[in-house]
């Protein structure tokens, strides 16, 4: 078996996520080739060829530009799999490489099975086992779910860039203004999710941050809501934190709430609904209404 | 302008699932189910698009059983002019490549201009439809997309990618966008607009008019997970769990 794996250059790096995909490689006991769009002189520690399109050329990321890049690879290579993140780069790309190439796509893959791939399914309070219904197939990974494999050093090739696309223009970057919170440097955070129900309740939680001298997260519904800025949210679309504490107060643990913070030392989950998927990561899952138990739980810490 | 807008319902995700009898699906009795969050940023942002240009005719596509109607009637009391129907008991058993095929062909003769969707749905969450409706159709797609601007036959729209980095992008059309999260702010339907929805056109398909391929991808069962991890799990009244939690949190000399 043979799989093509497609890389992130970001920021002036080989994104790790790329060393995910090689452990799924690995997992799989098949070869691996690989491709990116980045300078012609990356060097993954990876043990195979890698196809580079110089990142010059090809310019800021459009879609039909590296689906037709990453197709000529295919063509060469023959692959079985073609493999990316489930990331905003994985996401978009994988369909439009499925569709050309003819084949099914598999998003989002937590773990493989013999008889074929699991995924989330619910916000994960189940799963689903999938298979490709064709021989090829293009594969999305959940962020984190393989362990990274880095090891050796990959013999590059670059690959013309003769593609372009006029449809989309890429026109800059915009980054979100942070004004003087770091959430990163907390010991302690105490989040409000959805569950707080309204913007007058966020007061309830930040009363708690405040007795346990934290600071006060928010997971993206409501920083969406405007009841707390957005240099306050945690995940992957928002800041990736690892406090000694952290308390999660109405919040049902959704993936990307997940990837901002599961590597916090304690968790302790405020929910009222039992199955909530935080309960995978809390060391402490409070059951109980939030805007009952909290003002509570602030009381006694306060005396 | 003529615009579409996709629309999946699914069923609230505080639900309790269990795994359907033929064990490939979640057992869809018992639940509530209302129009994918992903899609009402899809639906509202339509809407602003025709108040703003006024000329902007939106049609509102849902594929599943009669109870799908809801979720098209909703979006008609929110502004969309007209709704259809595509009518499929098992669209839970067809994979995206399928629902996608479904799509294409009911708007290949159609000419949108633009195709708003989610960028995926809550309960499968595969984020492949939107694009691959735009790889059948041969339109433009950007996904993702927080923010919406229409100017001079063009989109300027903003890419969500990650750790609050957004791309800004400028689109010709025809063009699909799927919508992300915290695109705008939905409202809520009036009494008058939901009266007005039900007299707007609702037109239903049935799906084997649209659907002309076999599936790519193909469930072999849909399970419970394991449980990872046994944290501590309190349970009771307040005031005895708050003391518990407090001494736990002291023994760890976390605080
Ligand atoms: C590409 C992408 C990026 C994303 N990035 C992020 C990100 O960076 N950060 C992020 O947080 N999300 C992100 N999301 C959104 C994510 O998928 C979830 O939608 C979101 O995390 C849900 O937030 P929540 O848990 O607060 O709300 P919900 O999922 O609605 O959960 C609310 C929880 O509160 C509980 N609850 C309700 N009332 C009470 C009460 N009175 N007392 C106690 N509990 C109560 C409920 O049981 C439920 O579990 C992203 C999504 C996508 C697609």
């Amino acid at each position: 078996m043979k799989l093509l794996l497609v890389g992130e250059y970001k920021n002036g790096n080989i994104d790790d996520s790329f060393y995910e995909l090689v452990a799924f490689a690995g997992k799989l006991g098949a070869e691996a080739v690989a491709f990116f769009v980045a300078p012609t002189d990356i060097k993954p520690e990876f043990n195979g060829k890698v196809y580079v399109a110089d990142v010059e050329k090809a310019k800021e990321y459009n879609p039909k530009v590296h689906r037709d890049l990453i197709l000529k690879v295919a063509e060469k290579e023959n692959p079985d799999y073609i493999v990316l993140s489930h990331s905003s780069y994985g996401w978009d790309l994988a369909p439009r490489i499925a569709y050309k190439w003819d084949a099914g796509q598999i998003s989002e893959i937590v773990d493989v099975d013999n008889d074929g791939f699991v995924v989330p399914f619910c916000n994960a309070k189940l799963r689903r086992l999938l298979k490709p219904n064709t021989g090829k197939a293009v594969l999305t990974l959940q962020s984190g779910a393989f362990a990274p494999a880095k090891e050796g050093s990959a013999s590059v090739e670059t690959i013309d860039v003769d593609v372009a696309d006029e449809g989309l223009e890429f026109t800059g970057f915009e980054v979100v203004e942070k004004g003087g919170v770091d959430l990163t440097k907390a010991e302690i955070i105490v989040s409000a999710g959805r569950g707080v129900g309204k913007k007058e309740n966020i007061e309830i939680v930040e009363k708690l941050a405040k007795v346990l001298g934290a600071e006060l997260g928010a997971s993206r519904p409501v920083v969406d809501a405007g009841w707390l800025p957005q240099e306050r949210q945690v995940g992957t679309t928002g800041q990736t934190v690892a406090p000694k504490l952290y308390v999660a107060c109405g919040i049902s643990g959704a993936i990307q709430h997940l990837a901002g913070m599961k590597k916090s030392n304690f968790i302790v989950a405020i929910n009222k609904d039992k199955d909530a998927p935080i309960s995978e990561v809390a060391d402490v899952f409070v059951v109980a209404d939030l805007l009952e138990f909290v003002p509570v739980l602030t009381e006694k810490l306060s005396s | 302008m003529n615009v579409l807008v996709c629309v999946k319902q699914v069923p609230d995700m505080e639900s309790k699932f269990t795994v359907s009898s033929d064990g490939l699906w979640y057992d869809q009795s018992d639940l509530t189910y209302k129009i994918n969050e992903y899609d009402e940023y899809a639906v509202e942002e339509a809407v602003r698009l025709k108040e703003k240009l006024g000329d902007v005719t939106i049609t509102v596509l849902s594929i599943g059983p009669d109870r799908v109607k809801e979720a098209i009637r909703k979006a008609l009391a929110l502004g969309a002019d007209k709704g259809a129907h595509i009518k499929d008991d098992e669209a839970h058993l067809k994979d995206p490549f399928q629902i996608a095929t479904i799509i294409a062909n009911y708007a290949k003769d159609k000419n949108f201009d633009i195709i708003f969707t989610g960028m995926q749905s809550e309960d499968r969450g595969s984020a492949q439809v939107g694009a691959l409706v735009a790889e059948m159709l041969g339109m433009n797609c950007v996904t993702t997309i927080v923010d919406f601007e229409y100017a001079d036959g063009k989109v300027n729209v903003k890419r969500e990618l990650e750790g609050g980095i957004k791309a800004k992008v400028t689109a010709k059309l025809p063009v699909v966008l799927t919508c992300q999260l915290g695109l705008n702010t939905v409202r809520y339907p009036t009494l008058p607009n939901i009266m007005k929805a039900k007299r707007k056109e609702l037109k239903e398909f049935d799906v084997s008019e649209f659907l002309n391929v076999d599936p790519k991808v193909i469930t072999l069962k849909a399970f419970v997970p394991e449980k990872k991890k046994g944290g501590i799990v309190l349970e009771g009244a307040p005031d005895e769990i708050a003391d518990k939690l407090i001494n736990i949190l002291k023994e760890k000399a976390i605080i």
